[in-house]
């Protein structure tokens, strides 16, 4: 865990290059579309000493310069699975966002959807040494954390602490300074399988790009996707993607449970390609355009030509009712909801005061899912898009960028990660401490 | 049978948009292109350097230097001998047969000549050096003339110097030599030290004087402040230094009322106009002399 630990500064400390050069790209590899962005910081925020809050929450600090978005290529289920073609694609993309933003990227922060995430909250507490709270005592309490056994193969994605403790005061953001006796901590740790990350650090790597900056799409999505008020009060961001839906779930302005469904608009695709024996490509266009989860009279009339690519045009002249390709959609569409709803339960979001769930994602824009989604999820659900940030392209607004538009916020604002603490002293072998002391007193 | 017209073609699969993927190496060009340093380098500093060296490299070659000069001179001879820009003649307006012919024996200019090889300044300050001109106007007019306009100086007076008699104009300058009084008989002579420098005086006096006609020979400047108008029989009326027409204009009016100017007097001397004095002849200040004895007798 320690290597991570090392790897996960690294990248931080590549943010912070990143940052002074002023230009971050940022990648969201998904199964049906690999988009990337390009950011430029203009330094700090101008209306700082005015306003309490700032601009835009913040974000006007950055701008986006370039974007470009490209078919997916060689990923499924939001897992590479085809290294060269993702790489491929990797490269089309992030050369059209260069080419748009007339600069050059080396940093690059990315995302992805599936590797099976699993959610973990982790306590751990301390006494304070010196009465009050320190730096040193944060990462100390961070450190004492008992960590469970993640499994063979599993890697820490991201690791916040959510809620510090003192004594018997709970609910602290920042206890820095405060005095107590006792500090514990709530962590939320999220784990991927390593194997997936590896392979996404190599596409990366053979990109010639640095990584800088590495976040689950789930959780991307959902702090683009989420108003405020729903962060702090409490709410899910189901991120229905091409291969895989992410959930997460929020509070306090902080991601307590993330998790995915290994299912998504492809599969609907998939749906309509088998029930209309249809190429893939056609499907896909036909579920686009005339898709639907709510069947009305009227579309038993309307007839959608589905014109099967077979090479005989003059008898394969095929139609379908918009019904029926309704009634192929709904079932999946149903599925994939009712799998969310599982995980929901699973991870007792009944338990939380509010009960907003938000829909973003590339699915998401299914014609009738707001009336579907209510049936399986629970009354409060609204179809979100995600935040605007400065600069974004038109194009760039919907809700399938949401997660590489919260992606553009972690690189403005990352939420402190465990690695961002130094680590406690008393870790370190003890030996070499006292060495490198006894080394001070002679030299001295 | 197959349909004449194409088939439709499917809105998916090879309609859909190409979206190739760079090759590695491409993606590689494109972001070293995109580098700020290799930007300036190729966009600047390659092609500067390419034609810095190549243009050195061949002016190295004092062959090729010299061609470059030739060719330069070459051109320019070519545009200068162009004929829009070539004087074919040479037009005098306003100047008599002599300055004429004198004018183009100076200039033994052989036309047809291109205007960049005239040039006209000096050309007008020579012109203008001859006494005999007042204003010289030189350009080249379109048609391929070069007009030379100079107006003459009019002579007014002759004006007989120390060691010639010289023809002025009516600002006191030199016209022409004259050989004698007689080649112009028809302008007033005057003379004396510093009588071309008071010509506007002594033309008012002339044209004060214009009752005496016949008798006035002419006007002398005396000691260079005053002038005697010179009469017929060796006679003088001598003028003030100021307003000598007023006091002219009296003696005109005593030989109107008196008949002045018809008796035996030498010289009239109005240099005091209050007091005007007469010299008379010898042989009339005899008879007055006589005449005055007779009357003491």
């Amino acid at each position: 865990m320690t290597d991570l630990y090392q790897q996960q500064r690294a990248m931080r400390a590549m943010r912070r290059a990143a940052m002074q050069r002023g230009v971050i790209a940022v990648l969201d590899i998904g199964t049906a579309k690999i988009g990337c962005l390009v950011l430029r910081f203009d330094g700090p925020e101008r209306f700082r000493d005015s306003d309490g809050i700032g601009s835009m929450a913040g974000q006007s600090a950055f701008r986006v310069i370039g974007a470009s978005t490209t078919r997916s290529r060689g990923v499924r289920f939001g897992e590479i699975d085809a290294m060269q073609e993702t790489e491929r694609a990797i490269r089309t993309a992030v050369q059209g966002a260069q080419k748009m933003a007339n600069t050059r990227v080396d940093h690059v922060i990315a995302t992805f959807a599936g590797a099976g995430p699993r959610s973990y909250g982790l306590a751990g507490s301390v006494e304070l040494r010196h009465g009050s709270v320190t730096e040193d005592d944060i990462a100390r309490v961070l450190a004492a954390c008992e960590v469970p056994d993640f499994g063979e193969g599993r890697e820490v994605l991201h690791a916040q602490p959510v809620n510090f403790a003192i004594d018997h005061r709970s609910g602290l953001s920042d206890p820095r300074g405060q005095i107590g006796n006792r500090l514990s901590v709530d962590m939320h740790v999220l784990t991927v399988d390593a194997t997936v990350v590896r392979n996404l650090l190599h596409c990366i790597k053979r990109c010639d790009l640095e990584l800088a900056g590495i976040a689950s799409s789930a959780y991307a999505a959902g702090i683009s996707a989420l108003v405020e008020d729903e962060q702090e009060l409490g709410a899910a961001c189901i991120d229905m993607g091409g291969g895989a839906t992410g959930i997460s779930i929020f509070i306090k302005k902080h991601m307590i449970y993330a998790d995915s469904v290994r299912l998504g608009g492809d599969h609907v695709t998939s749906d309509i390609a088998k029930g209309l024996r249809v190429p893939l490509a056609t499907a896909e266009r036909i579920k686009t355009f005339y898709g639907g989860v709510y069947a009305t009279g009227m579309d038993d009339r309307e007839q959608i030509e589905i014109g099967g690519d077979s090479g005989d045009w003059e008898r394969d002249r095929r139609t379908v009712s918009r019904s029926e390709l309704i009634g192929i959609m709904r079932p999946r569409v149903e599925e994939i909801l009712e799998e969310v709803r599982d995980r929901l339960d699973a991870a007792g979001f009944d338990h939380l005061p509010s009960q907003q769930i938000v829909l973003t994602g590339g699915a998401s824009q299914i014609p009738g899912l707001d009336g579907l989604a209510p049936k399986i999820l629970g009354q409060q659900v609204r179809i979100g898009r995600p935040l605007r940030v400065q600069g974004l392209p038109q194009a760039a607004t919907g809700a399938a960028f949401a997660s590489a538009v919260g992606l553009c916020l972690f690189a403005a604002h990352p939420q402190d990660e465990w690695w961002d603490f130094e680590i406690p002293a008393d870790s370190y072998p003890a030996r070499s401490l006292r060495w490198a002391v006894k080394w001070f007193r002679d030299n001295w | 049978m197959q349909p004449l017209s194409a088939p439709r073609r499917a809105p998916s699969g090879r309609n859909t948009r190409r979206d190739p993927a760079p090759s590695r190496v491409a993606y590689r060009i494109h972001r070293m292109w995109l580098t700020p340093l290799y930007r300036s380098l190729f966009r600047v500093g390659i092609p500067v350097f390419v034609i810095l060296t190549a243009t050195g490299w061949y002016f190295a070659e004092p062959a090729n230097r010299q061609a470059v000069v030739d060719k330069v001179a070459e051109v320019r001879r070519s545009v200068e001998t162009r004929p829009e820009f070539m004087v074919k003649l040479m037009a005098i307006e306003g100047a008599s047969p002599v300055l004429d012919r004198e004018i183009r024996t100076r200039f033994p200019i052989d036309f047809p000549v291109s205007s960049f090889d005239l040039d006209l300044d000096a050309m007008r300050a020579e012109i203008a050096a001859f006494d005999v001109v007042r204003n010289v106007e030189l350009r080249v007019r379109p048609g391929g003339v070069l007009e030379v306009a100079i107006t003459e100086r009019e002579p007014v007076l002759v004006w007989r110097a120390p060691t010639s008699i010289e023809l002025i104009d009516a600002t006191g300058h030199r016209v022409a030599s004259l050989t004698g009084r007689a080649a112009r008989p028809d302008l007033p002579l005057v003379a004396g030290t510093g009588a071309n420098e008071n010509v506007p005086e002594a033309l008012a006096i002339l044209d004060a004087a214009r009752p005496l006609a016949g008798d006035l020979r002419g006007l002398i400047r005396v000691g260079e402040r005053r002038w005697d108008v010179a009469l017929s029989g060796d006679r003088r009326i001598l003028l003030p230094e100021t307003s000598p027409v007023a006091a002219l204009e009296q003696v005109l009016a005593l030989d109107q009322a008196q008949d002045l100017l018809a008796r035996d007097v030498a010289d009239i001397d109005m240099r005091n106009p209050m007091r005007p004095t007469l010299r008379l002849t010898p042989p009339a200040m005899d008879e007055l002399r006589h005449i005055r004895s007779l009357y003491l007798e």
